[in-house]
């Protein structure tokens, strides 16, 4: 069979399995949801499954990961077991508001979520899509499915995930931390749509962790949309902790208002292929925006961080550091984009991406974009490749440290940089000890499970 | 101690030195002198261990062990030390944590327990005061933002920390003051035992008046060319190289 035909059945396999569930799609789905999803599908089809073709997946095939035959899962499952009891995140101080999230589903039995400040809500979208629509008037306002195709397939598909809601002036003291588990008896699809509405003048930080409880073949959809009001506070910590079958795609929306500040911090430690697509949207004055990634890959496995800085309005600040530790034959890419706008005076936008190549066969594809219309800003961006720095390989050994020791030394520097910026200490205790495990090339598991997979 | 015979060496097809011959006993210390490009600082390099370079011809031995055989960071527990003529600057690595490891390989090595945390703060802050090195460059990364003076105070710190029983000094008086000077050389001879030797390798002789050696030796076009007692250093400062480049027609 040749190539064309392949793909060109792979996107017809994609509308023919639309086309069965659509019907059912709209079923238990709110309005809200159901509005956009025959656009959205159209709008996939229209760009296509992405493959370098397109500019914005110019590092990332994902053909290939669209290949297999997966089972869909459209529909709430009941976990096969308590997740509360399964799960235990073994980072003893890492005190949080603990949910979690099943195949895409908001898990039904949380019950470590713990008291919430008042008027808080961490719910299913699902269920709130019903109960409070008008808190989701801008669902999938800020994801636009004509941008991007992964995006409109999400929002056709999307059916749950979670809702988080935060009144002004509120501030949650804990984290909440989200364990979103994939776990299917055979290789499953699945969609995951998140909506976070922080109200003006509130704080709050989301642990985001990634993991697979078995070996089946995962692709695994996700899209966020986050608006920040004015003069509140948002963190994001991700740590993406699957194993080399899965493909994670992620898309991130954030809107900023005047004053803002967001933070947005990646740790990949482990994945097939991984995306993550991140756009920030800075719309007031004096917003803040900080975008934080690192990624530890080796064998086949692939990293593709692809950022969008729109700066909308002046005197707004944004700084992205993005690093990256390839070894085997592991592949990497970032693509940074900052658009200043016209009038977007005073504009302070800065980029870096550093990569640590530890074999001649791994490979880093870095692209820094600046597109500026306004006269009076101050941008920088940088990048670099390279090895390990053999001169002060040699320091470090002349003073009686072996070379294996030494390199670990170098490498966990190299990391220290994006570690130290997570704010909640037990967190970043624990980061900095999985990311010297995960460079040991241990196994570097993040959580005790009642599973013994080899993930 | 060291012992090197007819040493060839050679980086990237330039043959550097041709022929050292160099033998260094407990107790004593060797000044290495010489102009510019004589190969001083590769010699000092090689006994260390540095990889760049190719080890032709001949042997060096220390305490009658193959040294060209081991690698750096062996050749630092049994007793070797390099004061780097550029020590090496490295983000994000600790200052402390860097030291505490290579004391802790040094004490594994000798099978003494290693030291905690606490206890190793308190063995440094007491090797701090022999060279004053200001307390607050510790919590830096190494050698990160050091000034000149500084990072070879810094590397006289290290060499206190691990007490060596050869050190090999490269070079540490260039772009001191004199203050610096003294401080360096204060360290250097404090550190000193009659089981342990140095060798100071140097362009002026200035650090000589501070550190006595008991031998000089004159390198020259990748040779020795010229061995004999400290009074060897004061006729260098007096007339230069070039008596002894005419000596040895070149």
């Amino acid at each position: 069979m040749s190539v064309l035909v392949e793909k060109a059945d792979l996107s017809l396999k994609y509308t023919a399995h639309f086309n069965d569930v659509k019907e059912s799609l709209r079923e238990d789905s709110a309005d809200v949801l159901n509005a956009p999803r025959n656009k959205a599908f159209h709008d996939f089809v229209m760009q296509g499954i992405p493959t370098r073709k397109n500019e914005n997946y110019k590092y990332t095939n994902l053909q290939p990961q669209f290949f297999p035959e997966y089972r869909f899962i459209h529909r709430r499952e009941p976990a096969k077991v308590d997740l509360n009891a399964a799960f235990r995140c073994d980072v003893p101080q890492l005190d949080t508001h603990l949910a979690f999230i099943f195949n895409g589903w908001y898990y039904e039995n949380n019950q470590q979520v713990g008291q919430l400040p008042k008027g808080v809500i961490l719910e299913s979208l699902e269920k709130m899509a019903h109960e409070k629509p008008e808190l989701l008037a801008k669902y999938a306002s800020l994801a636009n499915t004509g941008d991007d195709p992964l995006v409109a397939l999400n929002t056709a598909f999307a059916k749950d995930g979670y809702f988080l809601y935060v009144p002004k002036n509120t501030t949650i003291e804990k984290p909440i931390q989200l364990i979103n588990f994939l776990q299917a008896n055979q290789d499953a699809f699945v969609t995951q749509r998140n909506f976070i509405y922080v109200e003006e003048g509130a704080d709050v930080k989301i642990i985001s962790c990634d993991h697979t409880l078995n070996l089946n073949t995962y692709l695994n959809n996700s899209v966020t949309e986050v608006f920040v009001g004015a003069n509140a506070n948002f963190e994001y910590y991700t740590l993406q902790n699957q194993h080399n079958s899965t493909t994670s795609l992620n898309s991130l929306f954030i809107h900023q208002e005047r004053d803002s500040k967001a933070t947005t911090h990646y740790s990949s430690l482990h994945g097939g292929v991984i995306r993550n697509n991140l756009k920030f949207m800075l719309d007031g004055e004096n917003a803040e925006a900080n975008l934080y990634g690192m990624a530890f890959i080796d064998r086949k496995q692939h990293v593709d961080n692809f950022t969008q800085v729109i700066h909308a309005k002046p005197h707004c600040l944004s700084n992205q550091v993005y690093k990256n530790v390839l070894d085997d034959e592991s592949t990497g890419a970032f693509a940074g984009r900052i658009h200043v706008v016209r009038d977007a005076q005073k504009t302070n936008a800065f980029q870096r991406n550093n990569n640590l190549l530890l074999t001649d066969k791994a490979t880093m594809q870095t692209k820094p974009q600046l597109i500026i219309d306004a006269d009076d800003v101050k941008c920088s961006h940088g990048a670099t490749v390279g090895q390990i720095d053999e001169e002060a390989l040699f320091y470090i050994r002349a003073r009686g440290i072996e070379e294996s020791k030494a390199r670990l030394m170098m490498m966990n520097a190299f990391a220290h940089e994006v570690v130290q910026r997570i704010s909640v200490e037990p967190l970043r205790d624990r980061i900095d000890e999985l990311v010297d495990k995960r460079l040991k090339g241990e196994v570097a598991r993040c959580h005790e499970c009642a599973y013994n997979c080899e993930c | 101690m060291l012992s090197i015979k007819d040493l060839y060496v050679s980086v990237e097809g330039n043959e550097i030195l041709k022929g050292i011959n160099l033998e260094v006993k407990p107790g004593e210390i060797h000044a290495i002198m010489g102009p510019n490009g004589s190969g001083k600082s590769t010699l000092a390099n090689v006994i260390a261990g540095k990889e760049e370079f190719e080890v032709t011809h001949g042997e060096v031995t220390y305490n009658g062990e193959d040294l060209l055989e081991m690698a750096p960071e062996d050749r630092a527990k049994a007793g070797l030390f390099l004061s780097f003529q550029y020590p090496v600057e490295i983000p994000g690595v600790p200052m402390v944590n860097f030291l505490k490891t290579a004391v802790n390989e040094h004490r594994k090595h000798r099978d003494e327990k290693e030291l905690t945390a606490g206890e190793f703060l308190k063995f440094m802050r007491e090797k701090m005061e022999l060279v004053d090195l200001h307390a607050q460059l510790t919590n830096r990364s190494v050698n990160e933002g050091f000034s000149g003076g500084e990072k070879k105070k810094n590397e006289i710190f290290q060499m206190a920390l691990l007490e060596p029983r050869l050190a090999i000094l490269d070079e540490t008086d260039s772009g001191l003051d004199i203050d610096a000077l003294k401080t360096v050389a204060h360290g250097v001879n404090a550190l000193r035992r009659p089981d342990n030797a140095t060798i100071v390798v140097t362009h002026y002789q200035r650090l000589l008046e501070y550190i006595i050696p008991d031998y000089v030796h004159v390198l020259l076009g990748g040779k020795i060319v010229k061995s004999a007692g400290k009074e060897l250093a004061f006729q260098l400062e007096e007339k230069g190289y070039d008596w002894i480049k005419q000596e040895n027609g070149k």
